[in-house]
């Protein structure tokens, strides 16, 4: 799958994005999440207030329980600033 | 119609764009977004918009069909702007026309307010002490919510 960051969360994990492919047990946002943080300080340091994460699956807003597939792409950012 | 880019945009001429040709709008609305010198007390002397190219597109069309489903529009534009911008550069612009003002007024009011908690763009601000990422407000998912379908 592949996987964007954006901003602040970008800063963070040091890469603007990667394709990761995670073991089977890895089902959804959360558990995508939680494999993450083992593999790397920067994604920890990034996810460490999950509270100021957006998460968008195939570039629409998702819940952390939302399903997550090899073909996805998957992006971590702030909450949005525009306008 | 949506155009996410990094150029300025002429307001006059897209407005006139906007209604020319449809003798049926009575009314025509717009917000313009300004690039202020100052946040949270800091001086801001530019500031560099990011956004997530093809979701930015994909939110902005689906807060525009939502717009017209509510409201009985006969055109509506966004514009969005990324890059380097400097205090007083045009950010955003908001136009919707209709036969008459209050669709016109309320559509564009609701544009923008969804637009500022849906629309994945993030400011970075040159600020004395260096960059730094804006904080999102809480106001601006209050003023959304007051939207919300009940």
């Amino acid at each position: 799958m592949k996987l964007l960051y954006f901003a602040w969360v970008r800063s963070k994990t040091g890469v603007a994005e990667e394709t990761v492919t995670p073991p089977d047990e890895v089902r959804d946002v959360a558990g995508l999440i939680g494999w993450l943080k083992g593999r790397s300080a920067g994604a920890a340091d990034a996810f460490a207030d999950l509270s100021v994460v957006r998460v968008a699956v195939n570039q629409d807003y998702v819940d952390l329980d939302h399903p997550v597939a090899l073909g996805d792409e998957i992006a971590f950012f702030p909450p949005v600033t525009g306008g | 119609m949506i155009r996410v880019q990094r150029e300025d945009f002429d307001l006059g001429a897209e407005l006139r764009a906007l209604s020319e040709g449809n003798h049926q709008i009575g009314g025509l609305t717009s917000f313009v977004g300004l690039v202020r010198d100052i946040a949270g007390g800091a001086a801001v002397s530019a500031m560099t918009l990011e956004h997530y190219p093809g979701m930015t597109e994909k939110q902005l069309a689906d807060i525009e069909a939502e717009a017209n489903r509510r409201w009985p529009l006969d055109a509506s534009l966004i514009i969005h702007r990324y890059g380097r911008l400097e205090p007083g550069d045009q950010i955003v612009l908001v136009a919707c026309a209709s036969a008459h003002r209050e669709a016109a007024f309320e559509a564009c009011h609701f544009l923008i307010d969804w637009l500022k908690t849906k629309a994945p763009f993030w400011k970075l601000e040159d600020t004395p002490d260096g960059g730094k990422w804006v904080d999102a407000r809480s106001s601006d998912d209050a003023a959304a919510a007051r939207w919300a379908k009940t």
